[in-house]
Parts: C-alpha cells; structure tokens; sequence
C-alpha cells in the first residue's frame, strides 16, 4: 500500500521549502515509503513496559551561571555571511513568519 | 430570532527574562548593542557547537511557576522545534513540549464580575528568534541575530476569558507578578512581554468550541482591546451568512485597526518535535523546589493590605504605592526612617509622581536613597525649611539623590533661626513702612499681613512666618 501520496508529499515540500523536479519527487517519495516499512519493523517490538527516555547520557542538571563570558561576535559572523549588509546578514526578501 | 454568540479567548503570553545572558550561551542580552555584537557560534547556530542551560532561566521559570500555583514537571527536558525561517539560524528552536517546566496553574484576576480563576495549561522555557528587517530599497531583508538565544517564559493559559478586560486583567497581573519576583520588566512596547490572542466564538448556550484564529503583533493593551473586538466580529458576520471561520494565524495591523492572514496554521505535528540531544534532562530536587517557594516575595495584593493596616494609608494610597516593588520598598525604608507615615506617603505620591510623569520613567527606576528623603521630611517638620524650599530640595534628591542639609546649607536654603536677623528685618520694615504701622496702631489691624509680607521677602522666604507674626506685635 502506498502511504506516502501526494498530497502528503506536497505538504512536506511545503514545510521544508523546496521545489522537487519529477524525477527528484518519484525517487523521494520512494525513499520515503522505504523509511515507512523500517518503521513497520520497528513498531513490532513490544515497548509497552518500557519508560520513554528523554536522553542516552544518565546525566542530569549540567547548567552554566548566568555571566557574560563572550565579546562581540560580528567578526566571525560576517565571515560566514554569504552576503551582507551594515554588519547585518542580507538574506531574500522574508515577510511575516 | 437571530442567534446571540459570546467570545472565548486563550492566550499565549511569551515573557523575556531579564537574564545577563542568553539561554544557551554566554552572550549578553543587553538591548540596543549594535547588530549582531551579541552573538557566537551557539546563538548563530553554527555546526558542531554545543548549548549550555543558564542556570538563572531555571531558577526564573520556577519563581514564576509556583507564584502561579502550578504543578512542576520536577524531571523536565527541552525539544526541539523545527522550521525554516532566516531568523532561526539553527533551523530549530530550543523549546519544551513534552515536559514544560510547569504545568496547570491558575492566576487570579479582578473582573466587573469579582474575582475570577484563569487557568493556565503549562508554562515552558524556550530561546527568542533574531529580528528581521526588511530592506525596502531592494526587497532583501538584514537579519540581526543579538535576540536569537534571549530566554523567554511562554505562558499558555486555558481559553477561560471572554472580553478584552478580562485579558488585560491577566497581563496586568502577570506583569506584577514578574515585575515583583524581578524576573521581567514585561514592556509590551519593548517586545519584553507579547501575546498572542486565541479567539473563537459560538452561539450563547453551546459548550462546544468554534473554530478558532490565532492573532499576533499586538504590541499595546490598547491594540489588543481593539483587535478583540474587531475579530470577534468578523468570525460572527462569518457565522452569520454561513460561511466558516478558516483556523489560521492573523497578523493585527494597528494602523489599519484590522488583521490580516499570516499563513494557515501549522499542526504541531508539522514542527516535528523531538528531545534536543544536545541538553542533558534538568531534574528539580524538592529541597530546589522548597527554596524558591519560600524566596517568593509578598506580591502587591498582600502588600497593600499590610500598607492599609501598618501605615494607616487608604485603599487607594496603599494600592498606588504597591504598584512597583521598588517603589513600595523605598517608601518603607523612607518611613522607618522619617517615623511619618503619611508624610511620607504624600512625597511619593504627589512630588515623586509627579516628576516621574514629567519624566516619562517608571517607578523601576527610582534611585534616590531612602535617607535622604527622610532628612527632607525631617527638616520641614521641623521648620527648617519652608514647603516651597523643600519640593525644589526634593527635586535634587528625584534626580542626583543629593544629600538635603549639605545641600540646603550650601545653597544657603535653610530657614533663618536667628532671631536677631529676623529682628532686624522686622525693624527695617518697620522704619520703611511708617505710614502702615501708623494704620495698624489706629486700630487697622489687618495690615499686619502686609507688614509680615515685607519681612517674608526681606528674608527670602527663610524666616517662619509665626516669628515673624509674633515679633511684629511685639514691636507695634
């Protein structure tokens, strides 16, 4: 059974921005009916007595105090900015989010 | 009969801490630095870096949680929530949806009805986005990361209102209560404390919920008011011709006075959440837990009982004296020391509020020190100075917090306690104004104000008038 149709692949085009040509769009959507069926093999393993765990490391409380330890930063991003603009990134015209 | 619809309303109040530094990094949080000074690799999102939890976002979570009566998650984590947008550079932001620091609460607040529970469904951490701003000129926007990492309070209540007062109502509540526990100035003007407004309506009777809208850039009680109402009445002309009311998020223009579609709402599912490996889980011990219940401080309602019954002021008085914590703490601090209670309590209300309109400052920022308001006081009890020497002493004390009597003694401003000046006063009035004091001694008697005049201003104000008074009789 199919179960990734495409409306549903519409939607998470939509959600992660980008524009697929047909064959990019064919090849994912199977990519993604592949992740589903591991999925399936996943759900057969009985967790109903198992706890939900939050992380992997049995750490808890790793916390830093509340002091300025960083100077100004404008250097180092503006060296990464593809673009910019008064020191400031200059990215395509964004409205209302 | 045409259908008679109400309105409910659930908010969703985010609150910027007022922390040092950010959440997850060590970069200041100070407003107005130069764009983008305040950033590093976490807050940018740069690969390969790592957040550190700030203990304080914490310690602030839980002061306000437990004032809210709320139920704390004692192990609780952070998740991330995904979406592309160029002011969220990781791509995620650091949120709580699993298990938010705190969870069914309630917030009391004052209605035309009496007192009404507002319940709150959970309270959770989370980091700001950076700002945008759209460059006109060439259709690109700047993106300036120094808000990316502030911390933030996201406050969600139950959708238990059902007029605009009832929401300012639980703002101006939530903004004592922080303001009190000192964890957020909360100036909707200042983006410090922003809402947004869940509405929906329904026919009268029904106890099933409509389709709601979700409404955003509110930035004044008065754009909230005003965006109540209007979009309480575009779902019901909706309703009304058989249309339905599309669940979205609107963006109020307060301008326009009207709102506009922003985008259709995404479903959590869509944000594709999931614990953020990066941060290690936070466990809150009940030792934790019992310390900051009983740091919490006495909030305005209890405070200005006690002012009514301790001080003896009115409801009125105590309750405008209450409305900062700051300022309630300075006038307490002032009557231990002036011994006058209602003395006191008309500088604060009457000089000191008054230059602080004049001003434009909020009581927040009053920084004169207690004893030096007391010395005023003092010294106007005691005669030392007139009324009209002293608001202008208070004045100085308003603004340098200068020390009264080094300042009055060095503007020569203290009262002549001299008699012999004042006597001589009196007789050089006496020698100029002989036409008078013949009037008086033929029974004219109330040329004697005149004559007490004249001394006055001989004087400069300095000498007390009853001196004055009883010297001139003396002398006629």
């Amino acid at each position: 059974m199919q179960r990734i149709d495409e409306q549903t692949f519409a939607q998470v085009e939509l959600l992660a921005k980008l524009s697929l040509s047909k064959e990019e769009k064919c090849y994912a959507m199977a990519e993604m009916e592949k992740l589903l069926t591991y999925m399936d093999e996943l759900q057969e393993l009985d967790t109903e007595e198992v706890d939900a765990m939050v992380h992997v490391l049995p750490q808890v409380n790793i916390f830093r105090e509340d002091v300025v330890t960083n100077t100004d930063g404008r250097a180092m991003l503006m060296k990464n900015a593809p673009k910019s603009k008064e020191e400031q990134l200059v990215v395509p015209k964004t409205i209302q989010s | 009969m045409t259908t008679q619809y109400e309105t409910v309303i659930g908010l969703e109040v985010h609150v910027e801490l007022a922390t040092r530094t950010k959440i997850f990094c060590g970069c200041s949080t100070q407003f107005g630095a130069p764009a983008n000074a305040n950033t590093c690799p976490v807050c940018t999102g740069m690969p390969g870096t790592l957040p550190v939890l700030n203990r304080q976002v914490v310690e602030y979570a839980l002061a306000l949680g437990l004032s809210m009566s709320c139920k704390v998650n004692q192990y609780c984590c952070f998740d991330r929530k995904n979406y592309f947008y160029p002011d969220n550079p990781q791509n995620y932001q650091i949120s709580q949806l699993y298990l938010p620091i705190c969870h069914d609460g309630e917030v009391e607040i004052e209605t035309a009805k009496g007192k009404k529970l507002i319940r709150i469904h959970e309270m959770h951490m989370e980091e700001d986005a950076g700002k945008l701003m759209h460059d006109e000129s060439n259709d690109t926007s700047l993106v300036d990361y120094n808000r990316s990492g502030v911390p933030l309070l996201e406050i969600v209540s139950e959708p238990d209102f059902c007029s605009a007062q009832e929401v300012i109502a639980y703002l101006e509540k939530l903004k004592m209560l922080c303001q009190y526990l000192g964890i957020s100035d909360c100036k909707l003007q200042e983006g410090s404390m922003r809402a947004d407004v869940n509405l929906s309506v329904r026919p009268v009777g029904s106890d099933v919920l409509g389709t709601r809208t979700e409404m955003k850039n509110l930035a004044s009680f008065k754009a909230i008011t005003k965006a109540i109402e209007v979009e309480s009445r575009r779902q019901i002309a909706l309703l009304e011709v058989g249309e339905t009311v599309v669940q979205e998020t609107r963006r109020w223009d307060e301008n326009k006075e009207q709102s506009f579609t922003m985008r259709s709402k995404e479903d959590a599912k869509d944000y594709r959440y999931f614990p953020d490996p990066d941060l290690q889980p936070i466990m809150i011990s009940d030792d934790w837990l019992a310390r900051v219940e009983s740091e919490k401080p006495e909030f305005q309602p209890q405070k200005q009982l006690r002012f009514q019954e301790q001080y003896k002021l009115s409801a009125y008085d105590a309750a405008l004296l209450t409305q900062s914590r700051h300022m309630a703490e300075l006038y307490e601090q002032t009557v231990a020391l002036s011994g006058n209670p209602k003395k006191t309590a008309n500088w604060f209300m009457g000089e000191c509020m008054r230059l602080l309109k004049e001003k434009g400052m909020d009581a927040e920022q009053l920084k004169f020190t207690p004893k030096h308001l007391a010395a005023l006081i003092i010294a106007l009890d005691k005669g030392e100075i007139n009324q009209e020497i002293a608001k202008t002493v208070f004045e100085r004390i308003f603004e340098d917090d200068i020390e009264p009597l080094a300042y009055m003694k060095e503007h020569n401003l203290l009262m002549i306690s001299d008699t012999g000046a004042i006597e001589a006063a009196v007789d050089e009035v006496l020698i100029e104004n002989t036409k008078v004091v013949e009037e008086y001694r033929s029974g004219k008697e109330k040329v004697l104000g005149f004559l007490v005049g004249q001394v006055m201003k001989k004087t400069k104000g300095k000498a007390s008038p009853g001196m004055v008074t009883e010297l001139l009789k003396a002398k006629l």
